[in-house]
């Protein structure tokens, strides 16, 4: 903590140079890639090089396709996520705040959690096809536990001695939950959202190389049909980026929901 | 006279002094402060958790717009004996009467702990002290005269993050005084703060109890604490009043003084006879 606050007061006057410093490694990884294509240290055949990777994104942009299957990617994670996500937040919820909730659900939950939600995309075939909902069912199912769990769990650890002081000065269930127990619940349902970011995109890839008629890992199995690894590769590095997208996006809102919390105070 | 010697109720533990003492004490205040506190009748009061009998037969009558500290050694009663006053646990046996007109904005509790909302401002926090009345209109300058009270004004926008331990204890006081309480509980409210900040918050909750006229009942288990600020002493010993000193020393208090340290004394020595072995004190 000491060493970032004392690096930032020594260079208040550079905070673009702050903001650029992330991006150094990435930057360096792929100027290192560039040279060893070019050099012949590594085939072509074997990994192609950042420039063949762009222009093969350029192309693909160029024929609107790869807008179209980032599209289809996107529209099934966010759709799958609100639906998953939203269940999950609910039954978090139900069950942190009733104990008979709790009693009637959470044990099944727990049993239906420990499947390895991938490992039903053969049941998931036969019940929906290949179409939009299976790919729906699949990004929902792994998005709701951890959301479900941290929601919980966020419930669960409010301190009882707020919760006591907020019943002396007369508050009613509904007053309670919006000033005491939610605002304390939200930085553990924030640590669930970010898990279940990372698990909507793994879960959506997987489920289109296995079976989908559009989307980005549809497009991946394509290419690597033709033999194209530029594609391959591009798809690859679109994952990351819309990895890195939606985890700077959970932040931003963290940073603005958690203010008051220490540990996103600006000083 | 006459009126003063009413609130010897037959039941209650008698006091060594006679009550018109406090009285005109009390009539120094303003009359809207006096008329605030008040009286407080406890009789027969049991209260077991499962077979532990904790308090078995308190009888008490605190006078209207007196500050009364309850003292002993840990695992006494006394916290048990102030979270019944403030209607936070069931009576067991027995009855504790504030009066048929108290409501209950009218008593007010300040803890150890600040137990301040972390997610809000301090003004905000000072807020939900009006209980029901906290979406008033008045609500914000009512919660703003309350932080000047306490000498917080400056921090009304502040995350209690950033606050020190002495100043979230004020933001907690300002809080509970909000409602204008007639009843004042402290439980160990300075038991977490260093010995300066403890001088200072102890000055600032007798100017606060002077003026507002509430009745005061402070649990703490520093004596010296205790004789600074209370009209009245009481020692609870095995979940009984074992002793009643009534502090006849007039206000403000020289701190260290020869007077306070010889009732101090004497109440130590009396929490000490209890038991042979001093050693669990």
């Amino acid at each position: 903590m000491s060493l970032i606050d004392l690096s930032r007061v020594s260079s208040p006057k550079l905070p673009r140079a702050d903001g650029l410093i992330p991006w150094i490694v990435p930057l360096a990884i792929i100027l290192i890639w560039q040279l060893a294509c070019v050099t012949g240290f590594v085939s072509a055949r074997v990994l192609p090089a950042p420039s063949d990777v762009a222009l093969a994104g350029w192309k693909l942009l160029l024929s609107g396709e790869l807008a179209r299957n980032i599209w289809v990617s996107f529209w099934r994670a966010s759709v799958g996520f609100l639906i998953g996500g939203s269940i999950g937040f609910s039954f978090g919820l139900a069950n942190g705040l009733s104990h008979l909730s709790n009693k009637l659900t959470d044990t099944t939950l727990q049993m239906v959690r420990n499947i390895p939600h991938l490992a039903l995309i053969p049941l998931v075939i036969l019940w929906f096809g290949i179409d939009e909902s299976a790919k729906l069912f699949l990004v929902a199912l792994g998005v709701f536990f951890p959301i479900y769990l941290n929601t919980l769990h966020g419930i669960r650890t409010v301190d009882p001695q707020l919760i006591e002081m907020g019943r002396i000065y007369g508050m009613t269930d509904g007053e309670l939950f919006r000033r005491v127990i939610f605002p304390s619940a939200l930085p553990s349902i924030f640590v669930g959202l970010r898990f279940a970011l990372g698990i909507m995109w793994l879960t959506l890839i997987v489920a289109e190389t296995i079976a989908a008629s559009s989307g980005l890992g549809y497009m991946a199995m394509q290419a690597r049909e033709f033999m194209l690894i530029d594609v391959v590769v591009l798809s690859i590095l679109i994952y990351a980026l819309l990895g890195k997208l939606a985890d700077s996006a959970s932040r931003a809102l963290e940073r603005l929901t958690l203010s008051w919390h220490p540990a996103f105070q600006k000083h | 006279m006459q009126e003063a010697l009413r609130f010897l109720s037959p039941g209650a533990v008698p006091v060594h002094r006679a009550d018109f003492v406090e009285r005109a004490r009390l009539l120094r205040r303003s009359p809207e402060a006096q008329a605030r506190g008040l009286s407080l009748t406890i009789r027969g009061l049991h209260k077991s958790f499962g077979d532990n009998e904790v308090l078995r037969g308190i009888d008490l009558h605190i006078l209207a717009g007196q500050s009364v500290a309850i003292v002993g050694r840990s695992g006494c009663g006394k916290s048990t004996l102030l979270r019944l006053i403030a209607g936070l646990e069931t009576i067991t046996s027995g009855t504790i009467s504030l009066g048929e007109d108290a409501r209950p904005e009218d008593i007010r509790v300040m803890f150890q702990e600040p137990r301040l909302l972390p997610w809000a401002r301090v003004l905000s926090n000072v807020e939900v002290g009006l209980g029901r009345e906290r979406n008033s209109p008045d609500a914000q300058a009512r919660a703003e005269s309350a932080l000047v009270e306490v000498g917080l004004a400056d921090k009304r926008s502040q995350w209690p993050a950033v606050l020190s331990g002495g100043q979230k204890q004020r933001v907690a006081l300002a809080r509970a005084l909000v409602s204008q309480p007639r009843v004042l509980a402290f439980d160990e409210p300075l038991g977490a703060l260093d010995a300066l900040t403890r001088i200072s918050m102890q000055r600032l909750l007798e100017r606060v109890w002077h003026d507002q006229g509430f009745t005061a009942i402070l649990v703490t288990h520093d004596v010296a604490e205790a004789v600074a600020l209370a009209d009245r002493v009481l020692v609870i010993e095995d979940g009984r009043i074992a002793e009643d000193f009534s502090v006849d020393i007039p206000r403000p208090r020289q701190r260290g003084s020869a007077e306070l340290a010889a009732l101090e004394g004497a109440i130590l020595k009396n929490l000490l006879e209890g038991t042979e072995d001093t050693s669990d004190l």
